[in-house]
């Protein structure tokens, strides 16, 4: 209890900090269907803010629209404002590649590219060009899988193909491979939905160890791991921002009855 | 009775069988009350509709084997059993002869000859004659026996508890196999076709000349004292040329250019443009290759010719190795187009997703995970590309010439196994000598060079599928 209390006051001090994203009154539609109407919320840079609902409620959309990556699908369109430290992501001088860079993402089944674990990892300092030498290209691998937690597991192997390790570590090397061009913002949409529940404690204590580094965004469908891992919670429900606030807030006293509904189990 | 009414009557008949037996079997459920629907299903094992089936097939098959079986046999049959009725003196002596006489009989008999020359053969008409229609009578009363004691037998067996299904599912799966084997034979047969003549063809000619010569020139004369009696086989020639024009110049231009527009369809163009464009390319697959046979050698030939000649290159031919070869290439641009495309759309979506997540740009996405990922399926494609460009023959009957020249000279005439096979077969040949028989083992092996290179890339292009499913 005490601790609970304690997390509590944690949680009411980063709220006081300056937002990293800004989103304002987001639209987005797929072809002619609204999937989400008008969601405005800030997430902050030091604390992790998970966003929860039962399926197809727009959370995973709303994420996508945090680095761009609904611009891959042809008939999604987008109104409103999202800023990353004051700056529309949407406006045309913004470059989309600089924007992914700065807000990486890790998907929902892990998805290595079919190479080495070296190279999977040293695939975005490559591409942004953040190494001139061989060796601050080891440095920066040799960083981000300690930080994501798999170095000591895959030292005496990074040259084995990253297909090749368990469901997992390809996880944890996708966070890694994100970590490795120093991102603001981690957006993770389900990364622990297509794992067991060992691999599912790692990560999310490795979401833990990243806080503060990053701002880091989850889309989760276990209610449990947003009430772990999370200071700030959003419960979607049918494409609109039900409820934003402290995790603890949310768990404890929701303030809507659709979110004491679903926290509960009541749907889902 | 002819064997076509035969088979008719035997239908008419299966048909009839068909629908008592399957009014027989509906009958089961009319007597009865049934408790449930349970009791229903358990009672009455196979529907009426196979019992029906069960029966037609009875009836059918067994004479219609005979009748069928006959009219392969039949005729040799008769003709046996009407010389043999002839005197001694009469009969015809040699194989010759004797086909002569048969012709003469058949056609008199047919009516199509009003009378034979041979006047034993005139005489045979008759006993010809009476013989065949006693043979017929004996196989159509049989057919007859057959089908009713089949039908009959099969008649008797429907009961409420036969299991009629399993029996006709598996004669249904009984044809399946026989369909599916009637390729697979064909196949067999044409192989060992090739591999007699081409054994007939190393008596006369030893392999290794065949297979390391250099030296092609097939023309033998038919008389010893003609000029170029003996001719020279050796094929390394023509296997160069085939490479040159089929896996190097035609992959030269296929590759790129198919590789490319498969990116662009795949990675860059609109769903829109997609839709237009890919139909399109794949038009060019439906060309006729007579039509791009004749496109090489009246268009693309003399201008590479002129080309040739404008760069300084004195000994152009008109019909060259690059213009065959460039058509080519275009011919099997859809074709590796088609083979990359599958191969890129193959690699899951997740894999894009991470790359343009990391903030790869969409061209290093392609270079740096889309096509390292998508290459087994691509190279695999490619080597289906060349087995078949190397089995082209229109284009290079057409534009790449007859002269058998080892030459990397793209400007130079070569010529290839195909083109070759063509020339050896067309017009009147005698099968005896080496000159002709050289066309089979030209086939043997480019029907080996094909049949690896497609098992190797089918067997690539597998394993690359089942990477990603």
């Amino acid at each position: 209890m005490n601790d609970m209390m304690a997390t509590m006051t944690a949680n009411a001090e980063a709220t006081m900090s300056a937002p990293k994203m800004t989103a304002r009154d987001v639209k987005v539609f797929y072809g002619e269907k609204q999937a989400l109407n008008g969601v405005s919320i800030d997430v902050h840079s030091d604390l992790v803010t998970a966003f929860i609902g039962p399926s197809g409620c727009g959370k995973s959309t709303f994420l996508r629209c945090l680095n761009r990556m609904n611009d891959t699908i042809e008939t999604a369109r987008m109104e409103g404002n999202i800023e990353l430290e004051g700056h529309n992501i949407y406006a045309p001088d913004m470059d989309v590649v600089q924007l992914r860079a700065r807000v990486g993402m890790v998907f929902q089944k892990p998805n290595p590219f079919p190479k080495s674990i070296f190279e999977n990892v040293a695939y975005g300092p490559r591409i942004h060009g953040l190494s001139s030498t061989k060796a601050e290209l080891d440095t920066i691998v040799e960083q981000s899988l300690v930080r994501a937690g798999l170095w000591n597991e895959v030292k005496d192997r990074l040259q084995d193909s990253g297909t090749a390790l368990s469901g997992g570590q390809q996880q944890r090397l996708c966070i890694a491979r994100a970590i490795a061009v120093d991102p603001e913002v981690i957006l993770m949409d389900e990364p622990c939905s297509a794992l067991d529940p060992i691999a599912t404690a790692k990560i999310e204590e490795l979401i833990d160890d990243l806080r503060g580094r990053y701002a880091i965004v989850i889309v989760t469908h276990n209610m449990q791991q947003a009430a772990r891992v999370s200071q700030r919670t959003a419960f979607f429900h049918l494409g609109t921002l039900v409820e934003y606030g402290d995790t603890a807030e949310i768990f404890t006293n929701p303030r809507e009855q659709r979110t004491k509904d679903y926290i509960t189990g009541r749907f889902g | 009775m002819s064997a076509a009414a035969l088979i008719f009557a035997l239908l008419g008949l299966a048909v009839a069988a068909f629908l008592v037996a399957r009014a027989r079997a509906a009958a089961f459920a009319g007597r009865r009350v049934f408790a449930s629907a349970a009791d229903r299903i358990s009672s009455i094992h196979s529907r009426p509709a196979y019992h029906g089936w069960y029966v037609a097939l009875w009836a059918l098959v067994p004479a219609l084997i005979l009748v069928l079986g006959w009219s392969l046999v039949g005729e040799g049959i008769v003709a046996d059993r009407t010389i043999a009725s002839l005197p001694a003196e009469s009969r015809p002596q040699t194989a010759l002869d004797r086909q002569a006489f048969l012709a003469e009989v058949r056609g008199v008999v047919s009516g199509q000859l009003a009378g034979a020359f041979n006047p034993s053969a005139d005489a045979a008409v008759p006993v010809y004659r009476s013989i065949k229609t006693q043979w017929s009578l004996v196989i159509a009363g049989l057919a007859a026996l057959l089908a009713a004691s089949g039908g009959g037998f099969a008649w008797l067996r429907v009961r409420p508890h036969f299991r009629a299904r399993p029996r006709v599912e598996r004669f249904v799966m009984v044809v399946l196999v026989l369909s599916s084997l009637v390729s697979i034979l064909t196949t067999f047969g044409i192989v060992l076709s090739l591999i007699y003549e081409s054994i007939e063809f190393f008596r006369r000619v030893s392999p290794f000349e065949f297979l390391f010569g250099t030296n092609w020139s097939p023309q033998t004369a038919i008389r010893a004292d003609q000029v170029g009696s003996t001719g020279a086989f050796g094929a390394v020639p023509l296997f160069w040329g085939t490479i040159f024009i089929g896996a190097i110049i035609a992959m030269i231009v296929a590759i790129p250019l198919g590789l490319m527009s498969a990116i662009y369809l795949t990675q860059y163009a609109k769903p829109r443009s997609r839709r237009i464009m890919k139909p399109m390319l794949e038009v060019l697959a439906g060309v006729p290759t007579v039509v791009y046979g004749y496109f090489a050698a009246l268009t693309v030939a003399p201008a590479v010719r002129d080309f040739a000649l404008s760069i300084g290159i004195s000994n152009a031919s008109s019909e060259s190795a690059l213009a065959a070869g460039v058509v080519m290439g275009i011919m099997i641009i859809p074709f590796v187009s088609s083979m990359a495309d599958d191969s890129i759309t193959a690699v899951p979506a997740a894999m894009r997703d991470g790359s343009l997540a990391m903030g790869a740009t969409t061209s290093e996405t392609i270079k740096r995970v889309l096509i390292p990922a998508a290459l087994p399926g691509i190279v695999g494609g490619v080597l289906l590309a060349v087995s078949r460009a190397i089995g082209e023959t229109m284009i290079v009957v057409m534009a790449a010439g007859l002269a058998a020249n080892l030459t990397a000279n793209p400007f130079q005439s070569v010529t290839t196994v195909t083109a070759q096979i063509v020339q050896l077969l067309t017009g009147d040949q005698e099968f005896d000598s080496a000159k002709t028989l050289s066309a089979f083992a030209l086939g043997l092996v480019l029907f080996a060079v094909t049949l690896c290179l497609n098992i190797y890339a089918l067997s690539v292009v597998k394993r690359y599928r089942e990477a990603y499913e």
